[in-house]
């Protein structure tokens, strides 16, 4: 691979630091193209025991990374999921070995948008294959191929680390043990797609995104990103939860400004989250990456409908979701359940009463966090005897 | 533990299929996987009681039996257990229904009205009885049905529901009740365990 240090040096991000698989194994996508000799990055955490059977894969959302928890090298923030995982976390990793990978697509060390297409010898750009959900689980496939694992003790992701974990049962239905989809859907919603629409949109209506070629003069679209990322807070979040935690306050102010400025607490919030995510996220692989969850209908993959994408699991599911999410919300997951029941699966479920909307899965969420944790030593403690 | 789970675990055949709703925190559940090697499922509306059978490992669903059986495939089930709670619905007939199509057979429990303590209660104090089985006062009680043994029986006979085996609980004692002591059973039975379908 070709240096990619300085490319997007606004970004500070040192790549070659990045722990990574090359995949040589072709890679057929869904759209048709095929790619090969890719980059995977990925991380771990914890150590691999002499039977393989302690290994949990955690699959990212729309903007997280494979740093999971502790902290993450590139940004020097925490973890993105260092409240559920890590030392005496639910997901404890003195007991287990937890693997996460970048998804293809993404723009932390895997093949993406920003890489360079060695046809043009330039980064892709929208040159970039559209890639889907499965392709993104297909690619990860090869990575616990290499690290040598034959079945996972737990594989687990909330939003569309949910969907990537939903179609990884369904196209490697011998995988894992077990598997817990969080917070997600199992088909993308109208009003999901046009959330996706919106951040899309708004990313391509900065005049700096020129179609995708903004790389060519070392710029990012940071406007329109940060909109796009202000698109996803809101909807990260339940109306109570906001009100609960902005109101109406105002932002280091007295009284209203009666100007633009972020006189609200709630506009500051967004705009600094907003301009944050700038710094670390690149704004063609949210274009990849929402397309990939919009397109994402397991059910669409089978004849027979969601039932059929189950068939044969042996794996045993705990589907959580959260009272108070209204992005992917308790009914479409369980729809999820019903399918899985249908199917005859070992399914469990929970929905977790809370205010504070799709984001709660990263929140310190003790009721949450206890059935993560109960669910995934009973499933230690089994799987260890079945072998 | 509760002698009412002997008697149903007594019931059920080994390496079976069963459905608890209402399962609570998976007390019978445990008992039937370790003693009989039955495959459990339980429905249950509590969130802690979830809880707890995720931990013991238990699969259960968090749900509401009132309308949430339908997620269920017909005849997916050997058997389905409801516990004491078919008198806490809203529509126990729908209800009934709905668990004769989930399961091969349903085995049915319920805190019999019927019994001598609840009929003195309320023919020589006038009031509505507070029992071992009946713990709640009137105003916060979640039994909306309550019915009898001998109800429970004719109700069956009147939807041409088959009725396998009844057996009444005394003091931990059981017996079996059938068209000739119903009467009487009626009158010394704390709880009834219906196996029907």
């Amino acid at each position: 691979m070709p240096s990619l240090a300085g490319l997007f040096f606004w970004m500070n991000i040192k790549l070659e630091n990045i722990r990574k698989l090359e995949v040589s194994k072709p890679l057929k996508l869904d759209c048709g193209k095929t790619i090969n000799n890719f980059p995977l990055a990925y991380e771990t955490y914890g150590k691999l025991n002499s039977d393989k059977n302690n290994a949990i894969l955690v699959f990212h959302a729309l903007t997280g990374d494979q740093y999971v928890t502790g902290t993450n090298p590139i940004t020097n923030k925490e973890g993105w999921w260092v409240t559920a995982v890590g030392p005496g976390k639910a997901i404890d990793t003195n007991k287990y070995f937890v693997i996460c990978a970048n998804v293809i697509g993404g723009c932390m060390g895997s093949l993406g948008p920003r890489n360079i297409n060695p046809e043009t010898n330039q980064p892709y750009g929208l040159n970039f294959p559209v890639i889907t959900i499965r392709d993104m689980v297909r690619a990860q496939e090869t990575l616990l191929e290499n690290l040598g694992i034959k079945k996972l003790l737990c594989a687990t992701g909330g939003s569309m680390g949910g969907m990537q974990l939903l179609q990884f049962c369904s196209t490697f239905p011998d995988k894992t043990f077990s598997a817990i989809p969080i917070a997600c859907s199992a088909s993308h919603s109208a009003q999901n797609i046009a959330l996706n629409e919106l951040a899309r949109q708004s990313i391509m209506a900065d005049p700096v995104w020129d179609n995708g070629k903004y790389f060519l003069k070392n710029v990012q679209p940071k406007n329109g990103l940060a909109v796009a990322r202000m698109v996803g807070h809101i909807s990260y979040l339940s109306e109570k939860g906001m009100q609960e935690k902005f109101g109406r306050k105002l932002q280091e102010k007295a009284d209203y400004e009666f100007s633009f400025n972020a006189d609200f607490q709630v506009e500051s919030y967004l705009r600094h989250q907003g301009y944050a995510f700038v710094e670390r996220f690149d704004a063609n692989s949210i274009l990849y990456i929402t397309r990939a969850m919009d397109y994402f209908d397991l059910s669409k993959q089978f004849k027979g409908g969601l039932v059929e994408a189950f068939k044969n699991q042996r794996t045993k599911f705990l589907v959580i979701s959260f009272s108070s999410d209204w992005l992917y919300t308790t009914k479409d997951n369980k729809d999820i359940v019903i399918a899985l029941n249908a199917s005859g699966a070992d399914v469990s479920y929970s929905e977790i009463t809370t205010d504070k909307g799709h984001d709660s899965f990263l929140l310190d969420e003790p009721d949450f966090l206890k059935t993560l944790k109960g669910f995934i030593d009973s499933m230690y403690e089994k799987f260890k005897n079945e072998k | 533990m509760k002698s009412e789970f002997k008697v149903i675990a007594n019931l059920l055949p080994n390496n079976t299929r069963v459905l608890d709703v209402g399962c609570g925190d998976g007390s019978l559940m445990s008992l039937l996987r370790k003693d009989k090697n039955i495959e459990v499922r339980g429905l249950e509306l509590n969130q802690n009681n979830v809880q707890q059978c995720i931990h013991k490992g238990l699969p259960v669903i968090q749900g509401n039996a009132e309308t949430e059986l339908h997620q269920f495939p017909n005849q997916s089930f050997d058997y389905v257990i409801l516990s004491q709670t078919l008198q806490a619905f809203y529509d126990p007939n729908k209800v009934m229904r709905e668990l004769l199509r989930i399961g091969k057979s349903v085995i049915v429990s319920i805190p019999n009205f019927g019994f001598w303590k609840v009929r003195i209660n309320l023919l020589f104090f006038g009031k509505m009885p507070v029992t071992k089985t009946l713990p709640n006062t009137w105003y916060n009680t979640p039994n909306l049905h309550m019915c009898t043994i001998k109800d429970l029986f004719n109700y069956c006979e009147d939807k041409r529901i088959k009725i396998k085996r009844v057996i009444g609980i005394n003091n931990d004692k059981t017996s079996l009740i059938n068209n000739n002591n119903l009467e009487i059973k009626n009158f010394f039975s704390e709880i009834g365990i219906f196996l029907i379908g």
